[in-house]
């Protein structure tokens, strides 16, 4: 007889309760979109699977005052439906679509996307280019921490044992601000990002940058905030040798591995040459978004 | 020691009930526990498609969702597709344009398309494209499905 | 006496109802509906799961199996492993397909079954598996074809000693084969050319992606009586080799052939099915075994990887007057690669005097490979049709213009012994050439590639049986799988010898009891060769719907004629009756001479090669090395294209496969010898959002040995292929990439190559 257990609390404090005193493998189960596979595929073997769906803060999206707050596990689909979050964030909405097909949006979320902490996580480079905080719950109380904080690891994140990241927090955008997301992908589609880059810019009336994060994912064991490639970008037009700067940062930036969906060589140059146009397609959405 | 779960389910607009164990997929239980057999699996991991149903509205891979999670949801498969003898513009199409060959994946494309029109009934070549970006088929090439789409969704805006 | 065989009665002036258009398929509804029961689909009482313990070890002894504790863990009901097996001799054909249905003295790939259980449901089948305690003994071993051929290479099977070389050493070698295949002299051919090219290519394995993992459930009675339903390609070929590998008489097997979700040469052999067929013996219940995709990937048959050098020669007036090839073939664990395809289609289409090819056949530590369409042909197409385009390049020709000028026409030999009847690669041609993707100007940036193939099409073992029904509707009893429609094809040619309406006749797919023997699914032939007895079959039926129409009217056979679905007298001397429809003769028959039916088995001949010309645009990112596949165009002679939208569909659904093949799929190895990429998220075929239309012309220069003169169309669309995508990208880029697949960081590669030379 497996030994799988499956609860679906509907309050916050009960799902805490259940982590934190679990013994065993322990998964949160939001879309499934990593964790079944992962089980089908014997990569783990859960003795507690944890179904947030049912608890209500984990499945809002709520706006104040241009200040978002996203639900941990709202999908990929509705985020992508909600017209107001696709005008501020088009970037962390280009993440989120890259997850997967239609159907995976249909259950991917955030949350799980951030916590599976694969290096090559559509959703995460776009998030840490926001700034986007996540807000945590666990047995000892809630904390707030970065995203790029998060993940630790392939495969690891730094939450403590009974913690859960319940939403995450975008702050409101100044005017002229943009962000955008691009991978590298072999396919169109339903591939995993061999470079990801997440960029987001404010720009000044005269449409020079006063603020500038990048990110780049697949690239490093986890997805790296690169200060210089922002550095490289502030107090410029984001004309061609700004560009080239920020194009030498990203590739010096890479610690990357060889493995099946590229090599080392191969992922240095493309996040030189992707951070160079995912800067442009930030810049564009910055110029449009008085 | 864990036993099975007993799930109360709506699947087609008939009510269903089954037991499933914890790890068992919508997929397993549509297709072993209710023979349900339109739904297909070709991968188990969500990269392939053929599994596509729609869940409360909307479409995900059934071998995403365990089974456990389907109580109180409402389910529609390519089964409930047809009504009564009344076959779907989708599916009538397919059939016109030879949109299928061997139809393995057919049921999931058809489930795929429908939500396609239903929100966007007037989609481009590349927008279609796009939305079965997740549906994989490897006898026709895509073309013939596409045109099936794209004249069903004619039909349907009646134009 | 003269059968269809000798006589088709193809006549090209004939009007046709009903060949040539394209109704809607008969077995269309039960797919757009999820009725149809694919391998997967059969559910029995009492049913138990089975599942397969495979390898994780690339090249292993297997030292022993306790499996014990495996078959005292409650709800297991049968445990089998190598023991089961009936003794065969290593290195025959039946030993070595019973050694890869399940590993004997050696595991020989990851992935190689071991052993398998039967249990009442999934999990505790999964829970058994991991209670089989096997004892390996790792041994070193070796992936790629050409260091397997190295002397100091790990060897896999000690018997293997190379077929085709003198004096082969005493040596154990994993060469299976050498084959050398040649015509006139290639030296002097060489010596007339003014312009040489060549250059060496390599291709990697790859798999045919059918989405429907095989699946199967099989029974055994007490009195040994096997059922077994499956998906499959050959389900005649499935219960010989079950007789053979597992000793069970053929009349005590009745394999039924489910829906087949797709095959392309891979569902050919059989994988899951022997071990599903002893476990129901043991456990006298019926077993289900449904592959995961993994298993798909890492247990059944891939795709032959290749390494050639391709040399060819040309005058500078553009007559081509030499082509010389040197190939390697990698089979997988055990023979069986089919890899003698190769050196007789490569040329073939050509009208080339001097060909010379060595060929090597080698095994190494991979599944065995199976089929896929054209096997081992589009691998080596790739180089052929890249050094026919240099060729041209180089003296300053078109490059069909080139490929009009040496095509290969009626009366030409061929290296494989066989003499071209009438063939349609130079209409084909030419129909490219006016095409109007071809007339179009390359649009800005982008690059066009053009590739010619070929395929010889076959015929082959096939029977069939026509019933007519006493309300005059038909029925058609096939053997030969349906892998895409060819069901209603062969309904059209029935329906249009009977002069009825296609939708007066059904198709049936037999099992293996009801009919008799059919061969497999392959070689393009299904439509052909099934084609032809159904016609035959009609024949027959309507020679004796003629003779019972005598006997109604009392007039001698002779006197009677059949035209447009009724019987007429021949002529006003024989007497004024009005003519007979089917349907009212066979309301006639049942209470005094019986049903009318017709039956035919042959060994279908005749079947007229197929070739094709492909003509693409591509963009490429030159920054990152993607290529965009922006315009597509296949050519293709179906000699009589049967059911229209049929005969594009195989057009289309080969080049999306080929476009696969050049751009992104391939298995990966790692260090230790096991699949890295086991799934569709890593074996990267071709999304809807990857490929643009596939534009489609038929070509159709008739084939006078089948009555309706078609030609067989599921094969040669996949051989110009990754060769017209390569040609397309080197028109951008400046250098034709010579390794599939060209993946991003490949083309990356060249295009910084070839910058640094300039």
């Amino acid at each position: 007889m497996n030994s799988l257990r499956y609860e679906a609390p509907s309050s916050l404090g009960d799902a805490i309760a259940l982590l934190a005193g679990a013994s065993g493998t322990s998964r949160i189960l939001a879309g499934g979109t990593d964790i079944i596979v992962q089980m089908e595929t014997d990569l783990i073997e859960p003795d507690l699977l944890i179904d947030i769906k049912k608890i209500p803060e984990l499945r809002r999206i709520a706006v104040e005052n241009g200040a978002f707050t996203v639900g941990a596990a709202v999908t990929g689909m509705e985020l992508t439906d909600h017209v107001a979050f696709c005008k501020a964030w088009p970037g962390v909405v280009d993440g989120v679509k890259l997850i997967g097909s239609m159907q995976i949006k249909g259950r991917a979320t955030m949350g799980g996307n951030l916590c599976n902490a694969s290096p090559a996580a559509d959703s995460v480079p776009a998030l840490i280019a926001a700034g986007a905080i996540a807000r945590i719950a666990g047995p000892n109380g809630t904390r707030d921490v970065p995203v790029e904080n998060i993940p630790i690891g392939p495969g690891k994140t730094s939450l403590d044992k009974g913690e859960i990241i319940v939403s995450f927090l975008l702050p409101s955008r100044p005017s002229h601000s943009g962000d955008a997301y691009l991978r590298m992908t072999p396919r169109t589609e339903m591939d995993i990002a061999v470079v990801g880059v997440g960029i987001n810019i404010t720009l000044d009336a005269g449409g020079v940058c006063t603020a500038a994060r990048v990110s780049l994912g697949a690239v490093a064991p986890t997805p790296l905030l690169v200060a210089e490639a922002g550095a490289a970008l502030i107090g410029s037009p984001l004309d061609a040798p700004a560009l080239d700067k920020l194009a030498q940062a990203a590739g010096a930036a890479c610690r990357p591995i060889d493995d099946k969906r590229g090599t080392k060589e191969y992922r240095v140059k493309v996040a030189a040459v992707l951070a160079k146009r995912t800067a442009l397609l930030a810049l564009e959405r910055a110029r449009q978004n008085t | 020691m864990s036993g099975k779960y007993h799930v109360t389910t709506t699947v087609n607009g008939d009510e269903y009930e089954y037991l499933c164990e914890p790890q068992q997929t919508l997929l397993d239980a549509l297709r072993d526990a209710l023979m349900l057999t339109g739904t297909k699996e070709g991968c188990a991991t969500g990269d392939c498609g053929a599994c596509t149903v729609m869940v409360d509205g909307t479409m995900i891979c059934s071998c995403l969702m365990l089974a456990v999670e389907a109580d109180g949801k409402k389910i529609e498969t390519i089964e409930g597709m047809a009504q009564g003898e009344e076959l779907h513009p989708l599916q009538r199409n397919f059939l016109e344009l030879n949109g299928s060959q061997c139809g393995i994946c057919t049921p999931g494309i058809l489930i795929a398309a429908r939500e396609l029109l239903y929100r966007n009934p007037d989609p481009t070549e590349t927008e279609v494209r796009y939305w079965l970006a997740g549906n994989l088929c490897r006898c026709t090439g895509y073309d013939k499905i596409i045109r099936s789409v794209l004249a069903a969704a004619k039909e349907m805006r009646g134009a | 006496m003269s059968t269809i065989l000798d006589k088709s009665g193809f006549n090209p002036d004939k009007k046709l109802k009903i060949v040539g258009s394209s109704p809607v398929k008969h077995d269309g509804i039960d797919k757009v509906t999820g009725r149809a029961k694919f391998g997967a689909d059969l559910f029995l009482p009492g049913m138990l799961i089975g599942k397969i313990l495979r390898s994780p070890h690339p090249h292993a002894i297997i030292r022993s199996i306790d499996t014990t504790a495996a078959e005292s863990l409650p709800g297991v009901k049968a445990v089998v492993t190598r023991a089961d097996f009936p003794e065969l001799p290593k290195g025959s054909v039946a030993g070595d397909m019973s050694r890869n249905a399940m590993a004997r003295e050696k595991a020989l790939y990851d992935g190689h079954p071991v052993a398998a259980v039967a249990a009442i449901s999934e999990s505790i089948a999964k829970q058994a598996l991991k209670l089989i305690k096997v004892d390996y003994e790792a041994l070193p071993h070796v992936i790629d074809p050409i260091d397997a051929m190295k002397p100091e290479a790990p060897i896999l099977h000690d018997h293997i000693r190379t077929k085709g070389v003198k004096d082969a050493a005493e040596k154990k070698t994993n060469v299976v084969e050498r084959l050398e295949l040649k015509m006139g002299d290639v030296e002097a051919g060489f010596a007339q050319a003014d312009v040489i090219v060549e250059h060496e290519y390599d291709t990697k394995p790859m798999h045919q992606g059918y989405i429907e993992p095989q699946g199967c459930v099989a029974t055994c009675t007490e009195d040994g009586q096997v059922e077994l339903w499956c998906c499959t390609q050959g389900p005649w070929v499935f219960r010989n080799r079950l007789t053979e590998i597992l000793k069970i008489e053929s009349s005590k097997i009745r394999v039924t052939q489910s829906e087949l979700g797709g095959g392309f040469g891979g569902k050919t052999g059989f994988y899951a099915e022997p071990i599903a067929v002893l476990l129901a013996r043991k456990s006298k219940r019926p077993v289900k075994i449904v592959l995961t995709r993994g298993e798909v990937f890492r247990g059944t048959g891939p795709v032959s990887g290749t390494r050639s050098r391709i040399k060819m020669g040309v005058t500078k007036d553009g007559k081509i007057t030499a082509a010389d090839a040197e190939l390697v073939f990698q089979t997988g664990a055990f023979t069986g690669s089919m890899f003698f395809n190769a050196p007789q289609a490569m040329f073939t289409r050509y009208d080339l005097k001097n060909v010379k090819t060595v060929s090597y056949e080698v095994v190494s530590n991979r599944p065995k490979v199976n089929s896929f369409r054209a096997p081992c042909v589009p691998q080596v197409v790739f180089g052929v049709e890249g050094v026919v385009n240099e060729l041209a390049q180089k003296i300053g020709m078109d490059p069909l213009d080139l490929r009009i000028k040496n095509a290969a026409t009626e009366g030409y030999k061929t290296i494989y012994g066989e003499t071209f009847g009438p063939i349609g690669f130079l209409e084909t041609l030419i129909a490219a050439k006016n095409c109007d993707h071809y007339k179009s100007p390359v649009p800005k940036g982008q690059g066009r590639g053009v590739a010619a193939g070929f395929w010889f099409n076959r015929g082959g073992e096939t029977t069939g049986t026509l019933n007519i029904a006493t309300d005059g509707s038909v029925t058609i009893i096939l053997g030969t799988t349906d892998v895409a429609g060819s069901r209603i094809s062969i309904s059209m040619m029935a329906a249009e010898e009977l002069g009825i309406p296609v939708d007066k006749v059904r198709a049936v797919m037999a099992d293996t009891h009801a009919l008799g023997w059919n061969r497999i699914t392959a070689g393009s032939r299904t439509t052909y060769s099934s084609g032809m007895v159904i016609i035959d079959s009609a024949r027959k039926a309507i020679t004796e719907l003629c003779r019972r129409a005598g006997l109604i009217w009392g007039v001698p056979e002779e006197g009677v004629v059949f035209e447009d679905g009724y019987c007429r007298p021949a002529s006003s001397n024989v007497g004024e009756f009005p003519p007979l429809s089917i349907a009212e003769i066979a309301g006639k028959t049942t209470l005094t001479l019986g049903a009318i039916a017709g039956h035919s088995e042959m060994n279908v001949t005749g079947a007229g090669p197929g070739f094709g010309v492909h003509i693409v645009d591509v963009d490429v990112d030159q920054e990152l090395g993607r290529v965009d596949i922006k315009r597509y165009t296949v050519v293709e002679d179906a000699g009589k294209a049967i059911h229209r939208l049929q005969v594009e569909g195989q057009y289309q659904g080969g080049a999306v496969q080929g476009i696969g093949w050049a751009l992104n799929e391939e298995y990966v190895y790692g260090e230790d010898g096991r699949l890295q990429n086991p799934s569709f998220l890593d074996y990267r075929m071709p999304v809807a959002s990857d490929v643009p239309m596939i534009d489609t012309e038929i070509v159709e220069v008739p084939n006078p040995r089948h009555p309706y003169g078609l030609r067989g169309v599921g094969e040669v669309p996949v051989t110009p292929t990754m060769a017209a995508i390569a040609n397309a990208i080197g028109a951008v880029i400046g250098v034709r990439p010579r390794s599939l697949p060209m993946s991003p960081p490949k083309i990356l590669k060249l295009i910084e190559e070839a910058r640094a030379a300039r």
